[in-house]
């Protein structure tokens, strides 16, 4: 996974509220067998629709999205993150997040920042013209017009993509352990 | 170890942390991992992409099951029939690659002992008592009815454990399902595990993991506990157990993958430690009296909409809970039923026997015994008998129960998921209805617009038979001669 340490860029500013894993990739493409190329079909309904954000030139390379409460609910899915970075996108910024999503884009390597509603109506409002800088390790948000706005992290969390460490590297770096364990194994229950 | 009483999942949890961690999670060793298409793909492609290996492909085993159509595999010639659908084809290949390119064990789609991954998992003795066993399936759980820490997970986790054999897990909160008495008469295993997801509730066992205790359990066959422990998930538990016994004992004996000679006694000795002990507390205990279940069925699309054959369609007002009444409500819309409406009054015309939850010999068996003498009604329109693995299929042929399924109407199929979820090419038609022996009745779970009722296999048997819901007690068995 690729560290993150500043994300700067367009955001798209989509501020929907709820917005689902079938909405972010339905489930037709649940039977694929890669994560790349998810992007072609995410937020697929959304795309439908003449002269939407996605499909407009000025978000053509951002790596932000700003969207509304509860981003990512619905099934657990995982290909709704890997559809998200297979966009492009680094980080995704909501007043608030589902368990599961959040999860699934932490093991992906994406950053989900909470801000409140009225933060998120403000760069909502900035994105659209400008581009937003996200600081990971002071854990701040900033815009070209003086804005700052603070945000939290679990500490492990921000450990690990500051490092780029995904949690397979991470449990890999326990090797001692596990094969210790192997070895007791293997003499106390020999036939497993 | 503390001499503190512990639970069967304590003990079996205990025995495989590898690192304990501050906020109390540990790194958990995975003994088994049951691999199939669906969700292995993109696990194989991140270990390639971060040039990964498997840590213990012995520890590993791959079958397909959720794609394949469940009509002939090989032609006249035995040349392997393609697969129509291109995407089911693409990832059915996928695995097909992967398993060989990174050394992991392949049940191929053609071979005897091919079938549902978690009736393959018990059948081969593969998945042993005591053992943690893991698979990107949420009906991992049905491997708990031998008495294994077994649940699903999804593909990161897949990739995890190929990784590092171990996953970080929090440990979850015990629950005993107590469940004491005689069971009345046609009431089956899948009854009992209905009744008490209609008593505990689908999120009942939310954040637990169920241990299900008492004489009905003890005295149930392993196919009837690896079908009870199979639905934990539908109760919202993460995994369910049942103590390994005598009976365990003599179902894995000789199993192909199952332990032999110094290492069975060995296993053997440990296995006996495991039940709970007397004194150890459960976070929370639920009695049932085995004299309160009836033969039963789902009526809505949770599987806590469960009533007895005997009953009728409830009104969505009697629930006292405002969002459950609303959730009536839309189930009784898209199941297109009237409250008040007696279930046995509710035509079908899909039949489907088979799924992880009941799909194993005794399961056909059961059917059978209905099916005997009889033939399916005028308007049941598909009537699937589709065995959970080559080896089931094989033994039921053995037992004539082929033909008298055929002769009566019935197709029989090549093992797979078949119709429990609208993967491969068996579904039900939007707006009909299927008595079906799977494992979740959610909107659309069988197709587009299927309306599911959950029951057992004589319970199917017996829609097939009179064209309706029906209690299978109603329909004496028919002798030889009949
Ligand atoms: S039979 Fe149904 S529940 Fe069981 S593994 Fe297959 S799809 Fe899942």
């Amino acid at each position: 996974m690729k560290p993150i340490q500043v994300v700067e860029g367009r955001a798209i500013p989509l501020g929907l509220k709820n917005v689902d894993t079938d909405v972010i990739i339905s489930a037709q493409y649940l039977k694929t067998i890669t994560r790349k190329g998810l992007g072609q079909g995410a937020f697929e309904t959304i795309r439908a629709q003449p002269g939407n954000i996605f499909d407009d030139p000025a978000f053509a390379r951002a790596n932000i999205l700003i969207a509304g409460d509860n981003f990512g609910c619905g099934s657990s899915r995982e290909h709704a993150a890997w559809a998200l970075t297979d966009m492009g996108i680094v980080a995704v910024i909501a007043p608030s997040f589902s368990d599961i999503f959040s999860g699934n884009a932490f093991k992906n390597g994406i950053l989900t920042v909470v801000l409140s509603q009225e933060v998120v109506d403000r760069l909502l409002e900035v994105a659209k013209t400008d581009p937003i800088r996200i600081d990971l390790e002071a854990q701040t948000v900033t815009t070209p017009f003086q804005d700052r706005f603070e945000f939290e992290i679990d500490p492990f969390r921000k450990h690990c993509l500051i490092g780029g460490l995904d949690e397979i590297g991470m449990t890999l770096s326990e090797d001692a352990a596990i094969a210790e364990f192997e070895t007791a194994m293997a003499c106390d229950r020999p036939w497993l | 170890m503390s001499d503190k009483p512990r639970t069967l999942y304590e003990k079996i949890w205990d025995a495989h942390v590898v690192q304990r961690r501050d906020d109390g999670t540990c790194l958990i060793y995975i003994d088994r991992h049951l691999v199939h298409e669906v969700t292995s793909a993109q696990a194989f492609e991140g270990l390639r992409l971060a040039g990964r290996k498997l840590r213990r492909p012995d520890l590993t085993l791959a079958v397909p099951d959720h794609n394949l159509p469940t009509t002939a595999r090989l032609d006249a010639d035995g040349k392997r029939i393609p697969i129509a659908d291109a995407q089911s084809a693409t990832q059915l290949a996928a695995l097909e690659a992967n398993a060989p390119a990174f050394g992991v064990r392949y049940i191929d789609a053609v071979a005897a002992e091919q079938g549902i991954v978690h009736v393959v998992g018990p059948e081969q003795g593969f998945s042993l008592p005591g053992a943690t066993i893991v698979c990107g399936d949420s009906h991992t759980s049905a491997h708990g009815g031998l008495g294994a820490l077994a649940f699903g997970i999804g593909t990161s986790e897949v990739e995890h454990v190929m990784a590092t054999q171990t996953l970080l897990l929090a440990p979850s909160k015990t629950m005993e399902v107590r469940v004491d008495g005689v069971l009345g008469l046609g009431v089956t295993p899948k009854d009992v595990i209905l009744h008490v997801i209609g008593v505990i509730g689908a999120a009942g066992g939310n954040g637990h993991v169920i241990e299900y205790t008492g004489n009905v359990f003890r005295e149930m066959s392993i196919e009837g506990r690896l079908t009870v422990a199979n639905m934990s998930i539908e109760a919202g538990a993460r995994a369910g157990l049942i103590a390994p016994d005598e009976t365990t004992f003599a179902y894995l004996r000789g199993r192909p993958m199952a332990p032999t000679g110094d290492k069975w006694d060995k296993a053997l000795a440990w296995w006996k430690t495991l039940p709970t002990d007397p004194g150890a507390q459960y976070d929370k205990v639920v009695v049932i009296d085995a004299a309160d279940i009836a033969p039963c069925l789902t009526w809505g699309t949770s599987p806590e909409d469960v009533v007895p054959i005997t009953g009728v369609v409830p009104d969505p007002a009697s629930f006292a809970d405002p969002s459950k009444r609303a959730a009536a409500q839309k189930s009784l819309e898209y199941m297109d039923l009237a409250p008040g409406t007696p279930m046995q009054e509710i035509p079908v015309e899909n039949i489907f026997i088979g799924s992880c939850t009941n799909s194993r010999i005794e399961d056909l068996r059961a059917a059978a015994a209905v099916v005997k003498g009889r033939r399916i009604a005028a308007n049941v329109r598909q009537a699937l008998i589709v065995p959970g693995s080559g080896l089931v299929k094989r033994q039921a042929e053995a037992e004539g129960l082929d033909r008298l399924f055929i002769d009566a109407g019935f197709e029989w199929r090549e093992p797979g998921c078949s119709m429990c979820l609208a993967m491969n090419p068996d579904k039900v038609p939007p707006g009909e209805r299927c008595a079906s022996t799977s494992n979740r009745n959610f909107v659309g779970r069988q197709g587009p617009g299927s309306r599911t009722h959950l029951v057992s296999p004589a319970m199917a048997a017996a829609a097939a038979v009179t064209g309706h819901l029906a209690d299978v007690r109603d329909l004496a068995p028919l002798g030889e001669n009949a």
